[in-house]
C-alpha cells in the first residue's frame, strides 16, 4: 500500500463495441418505436372545430387545458396525470419483479439516448478499436474533423429533442415556424436550450454515470428482483474455469468461456457481468448477444450467458431439472392488483366525469339578509363549468326549499333558466334565493343546486346550505 | 490521515483505511467529474453575485451589474397588469352602464373590479360583503336611503351624502328634541307612532298629530319615505340605527345625520362605474 488512496475516482470511459443478435434487435426495435413516438406525435393533427386547437396532443399551460384527441382535462383533472404516475410506477415494480430492469435496459430514455448517440459516434469514429486508437493519437486534422462531426451530429439530435418537446406545449407547426424566425417566446427557447444541454451532456458524456451515480433506481430496485426474476445471468456453473482455448483442444475438465471479453467490450455499462449481478448492470441483454457470438464459433452450446432466474441457476448448478419459473407469487400479484385497482379507479373516474361542472359558493357576509317585505335571501356564486366545444344553455334548479325564488344578477337578459356558457369555459353568475319570511327555515337548512342541459337531463350537481335567522 | 488502508480480501479492493470497533468501510471515491459539479457552483455564485445585488456593505450593499431589484420587477409585473387591464377598463369608461351590462365579459371585469374598490374603499363602513352595521346602510338588502336604480347608486357614490361637495346628497332630520321642537312626550308618542307602522306598538293620537305636522313632510304620510331628502321608510321593519323603542326615541329626539364621502373626487370613472356595478348586483339593485 502506498498509502494515497485517491478521494476520488477518475471515470474509465467506456468504448462499447457494435454487436448484433436478438437482444440487439428487439433494442432497436424499441429504440426506433420510441423515438418514432416522441417526435411525431407533436405533428399529429386532430379536428375539433374552429374554436380549439387542431393538435392531437397539446398540453396548453396558458390556456390551462390539457387535450389529448377527443379528451380534453382541466385543470381540477390533473389527478388524472397522478393515476398514470401511480400506474407508471407500479407497473415498473411488477415489471423489475418479473423481468429484471428491462426498463433501464431497453425503454428509459437515459439508455434509447445513449443508444442513438453511440450509433452516431460508431458511424462516424468507428468501432471500439478504432476509437480507442484514435483516442490515443495526438490531435490531427483529420481527428478534429470527425470529433467536430460527431459533436455537431450529437447537437442536432439534442436540438430536436429539446425542439419535440415544446412542441406538447405549443402548436407545433406554427411555433418551428416561429422558431426559425426568431419570433417563439423566451420560454420556448429556454426550454428548447436546457432540453439540447441535458440531452447531449446525458447522452454524449455522462451515459453509464447517470445510471451508476444520479439515478435512484438502481438503488431500490433490489427491493423488487427475488430469486424468480427473469435477469441477465452468467452460468457460472457452465463457464468456468474460464480460460483460452485454441481449436482442437479438449473441453474436458474446463468451462466453456473462452475468456474473449468480448460480454465486457459490448457492455455499454463498462461491467464484467462474470462478476454476477451487480447494481451497474440494466440488463440491456447485449453480453448475451456478444457471448452467443464467440460460442458459436467455438461450436458450445449458446447462452452460456442467459436470461434466467437465480432460482434455476441454482437447480442447473446442482444438475437438477431447473423448476418452473413462477411468474405469479405474492410479490406479483399485489403489484397487479394494485395495478387493477387503480387503472379500474381511474377508468371510473374518467366515464363518470361529466361534461358540466357545477360549483355553488354560498355568501357568508352577510349570512343573510332581510328584505323590505320581510322575505329572507342568501346569495351565492354559481360557477357552471362548459366541457364541450360549443356553448351551452343551462337551466339552473333548486331543490330541498319550497316556494323560492331564483334571481340571476348582472347582465341584464340572464335568467336561471337560461345560464349561457360559452365552449370550453367556466360561467360565474350570482344569484339569489329569496323565500317568503314565513317559509324561512330557522338556522341552517341544507340544499342542492342541479344544472339541467338542453334536453332536461341533469347535468350536474352541487350541495349548499339556505340559513334563515334562528327562531 | 488514513493510516491502515488494506486490501479487502473478498472484494479486491481498498478499505478507507478507518476502523471503528472492528468495522472498516470500502473505499468507494466520488467520480472526478462530481467535483467538478461543485466548482461549477462556485463559478455560478461568483457570476451570480457579480450580476445581482448580495455582497453586503458598511452602508447597504452591492448593486450588481444589471440593476435588478426586487421593487422594480414588481414594479415592472404592475405595470403589465395595468396595461393588461387597461383594456377593460377603457372599454368601461367608454361604454354606458346598458352595454357593459350587454357583455358578459364587460360585465364579470367590472364587477370583479367593482369588489376590489369596495375592499379597498368601502368595506370600512359597509362591511366586507356590503351587510353595513349601525348607521352604515346594508347595502344587500332592497331598502335604499337614496334609491337603489344603477344611476342614484352612482350619484352617490360620485357625490357622497352630507359633504361639502356641493353636489352631495343633501337632507336634515331635525333635532326634535335637542332643538326643543318637540317636548319629550311628544317623541315619545310620536315613536310609538312610527313603531306601529311595522306593528310593534299602538298608536296614539297624539302620535299620529304629530308624525302628521312633523313627520310626514319628508317620511311622507304613511311613513314610507322619500328618497329624495334621504328620508327613510319606516313601515318596512329595517332600521339603520335599531329598532327598539329607545333607539327610534333617540334618533327623533337627537336625530342622525349619517354622511359619506365623494368618492368622485378620490377614484377615477371608471372605478366608480365597477363600484357602482358591484353593489347594484349585490342583491338590492334595482
Amino acid at each position: 500500500m502506498d498509502g494515497s488512496s485517491p478521494l476520488y475516482a477518475t471515470r474509465v470511459k467506456v468504448y462499447p463495441r457494435a454487436v448484433s443478435g436478438t437482444w440487439r434487435r428487439v433494442k432497436w426495435l424499441a429504440l426506433t418505436v420510441l423515438l418514432g413516438i416522441y417526435y411525431f406525435v407533436p405533428w399529429l393533427r386532430w379536428d375539433r372545430g374552429p374554436n380549439a386547437p387542431d393538435q392531437a396532443i397539446l398540453i396548453d399551460l396558458d390556456g390551462r387545458r390539457g387535450w389529448f384527441f377527443d379528451v380534453v382535462i382541466w385543470p381540477q383533472e390533473v389527478y388524472f396525470v397522478t393515476g398514470f404516475l401511480i400506474l407508471g410506477a407500479i407497473g415498473l415494480f411488477l415489471a423489475t419483479s418479473l423481468f429484471g430492469r428491462v426498463w433501464c435496459g431497453f425503454t428509459c430514455p437515459q439508455t434509447v439516448w445513449t443508444d442513438l448517440f453511440m450509433l452516431v459516434e460508431r458511424l462516424i469514429e468507428g468501432d471500439r478499436n478504432q476509437r480507442m486508437r484514435r483516442d490515443r493519437e495526438p490531435l490531427t486534422f483529420a481527428k478534429a474533423a470527425r470529433k467536430s462531426a460527431k459533436h455537431a451530429a450529437w447537437f442536432v439530435i439534442a436540438a430536436a429533442t429539446g425542439g419535440a418537446w415544446v412542441f406538447y406545449y405549443v402548436d407545433a407547426p406554427s411555433t418551428l415556424l416561429k422558431i426559425f424566425r426568431g419570433e417563439a417566446s423566451t420560454e420556448v427557447y429556454f426550454f428548447i436550450g436546457l432540453l439540447t444541454a441535458t440531452t447531449y451532456t446525458l447522452a454524449g458524456w455522462a451515459r453509464e454515470q447517470v445510471c451508476t451515480y444520479m439515478c435512484p433506481w438502481p438503488r431500490f430496485q433490489a427491493a423488487m428482483l427475488d430469486e424468480q426474476s427473469v435477469i441477465v445471468t452468467y452460468q457460472k456453473w457452465r463457464g468456468e474455469t474460464r480460460g483460452k482455448h485454441k481449436a482442437g483442444d479438449s473441453w474436458e475438465g474446463r468451462g466453456d468461456c473462452v475468456d474473449c471479453r468480448l460480454c465486457v467490450n459490448v457492455c455499454p455499462m463498462g461491467i464484467d457481468i462474470r462478476d454476477g449481478q451487480q447494481l451497474e448492470c440494466i440488463g440491456c441483454g447485449l453480453c448475451i448477444d456478444a457471448c452467443n457470438e464467440t460460442m458459436d464459433k467455438v461450436d458450445r452450446p449458446r447462452d452460456l450467458i442467459r436470461w434466467d432466474t437465480l432460482a434455476r441457476q441454482q437447480d442447473r448448478e446442482q444438475a437438477r431439472q431447473p423448476a418452473p419459473w413462477r411468474p405469479v407469487r405474492p410479490r406479483t400479484l399485489l403489484y397487479a392488483a394494485l395495478l387493477l385497482l387503480v387503472a379500474t379507479a381511474m377508468a371510473t373516474a374518467f366515464f363518470l366525469r361529466g361534461t358540466a361542472n357545477l360549483s355553488v359558493q354560498r355568501d357568508r357576509s352577510p349570512n343573510f339578509v332581510r328584505l323590505s317585505n320581510g322575505d329572507i335571501r342568501n346569495s351565492y356564486t354559481v360557477k357552471v363549468s362548459n366541457k364541450e366545444q360549443r356553448e351551452r344553455r343551462f337551466a339552473l334548479e333548486l331543490r330541498g326549499l319550497s316556494s323560492a325564488t331564483l334571481t340571476v344578477t348582472g347582465a341584464s337578459d340572464v335568467a336561471a333558466s337560461h345560464l349561457a356558457v360559452h365552449a370550453d369555459s367556466v360561467g360565474t353568475f350570482r344569484v339569489l334565493v329569496t323565500v317568503p319570511g314565513d317559509r324561512a327555515p330557522s338556522g341552517t337548512k341544507s340544499i342542492e343546486f342541479a344544472v339541467l342541459d338542453e334536453v332536461g337531463r341533469e347535468a350536474a350537481t352541487h350541495g349548499s346550505v339556505f340559513v334563515g335567522p334562528a327562531q | 490521515m488514513p493510516t491502515k488502508i488494506e486490501k479487502d480480501s473478498i472484494t479486491g479492493r481498498e478499505t478507507t483505511g478507518h476502523e471503528w470497533d472492528g468495522v472498516k468501510e470500502l473505499n468507494t471515491p466520488l467520480p472526478t467529474w462530481w467535483v467538478y459539479t461543485f466548482y461549477a457552483c462556485i463559478v455560478f455564485a461568483v457570476v451570480y453575485s457579480v450580476l445581482y445585488p448580495s455582497w453586503p456593505w458598511l452602508s447597504g450593499h452591492t448593486m450588481g451589474v444589471l440593476g435588478h431589484t426586487n421593487r422594480g420587477e414588481l414594479t415592472q409585473a404592475l405595470d403589465t397588469q395595468g396595461q393588461e387591464r387597461a383594456k377593460f377598463v377603457n372599454r368601461i369608461r367608454s361604454a354606458s352602464f346598458a352595454q357593459i351590462r350587454q357583455d358578459p365579459e364587460l360585465y364579470n371585469f367590472a364587477v370583479a373590479g367593482g369588489r376590489s374598490a369596495f375592499q379597498t374603499n368601502c368595506m370600512q363602513c359597509h362591511g366586507a360583503g356590503g351587510a353595513g352595521s349601525t348607521g352604515f346602510p346594508n347595502l344587500v338588502d332592497d331598502d335604499w336611503l337614496w334609491g337603489g336604480s344603477i344611476e342614484q347608486i352612482q350619484q352617490t357614490i360620485l357625490f357622497g351624502v352630507r359633504n361639502a361637495n356641493e353636489k352631495s346628497r343633501q337632507g336634515l332630520m331635525p333635532r326634535f328634541g335637542v332643538d326643543g321642537l318637540l317636548t319629550p312626550q311628544e317623541v315619545s308618542a310620536v315613536t310609538d307612532y312610527v313603531l306601529s307602522l311595522s306593528g310593534k306598538a299602538k298608536a296614539t293620537a297624539e302620535g299620529a298629530k304629530v308624525f302628521k305636522e312633523q313627520c310626514a313632510a319628508c317620511h311622507q304620510a304613511d311613513g314610507k319615505g322619500n328618497i329624495e331628502m334621504g328620508a327613510p321608510n319606516l313601515t318596512d321593519g329595517l332600521w339603520l340605527y335599531g329598532g327598539s323603542r329607545d333607539a327610534i326615541y333617540r334618533s327623533i329626539f337627537y336625530a342622525r345625520n349619517g354622511s359619506m364621502p365623494a368618492w368622485g373626487e378620490r377614484l377615477d370613472e371608471a372605478t366608480i362605474k365597477m363600484l357602482t356595478l358591484y353593489v347594484h348586483a349585490l342583491g338590492g339593485g334595482k
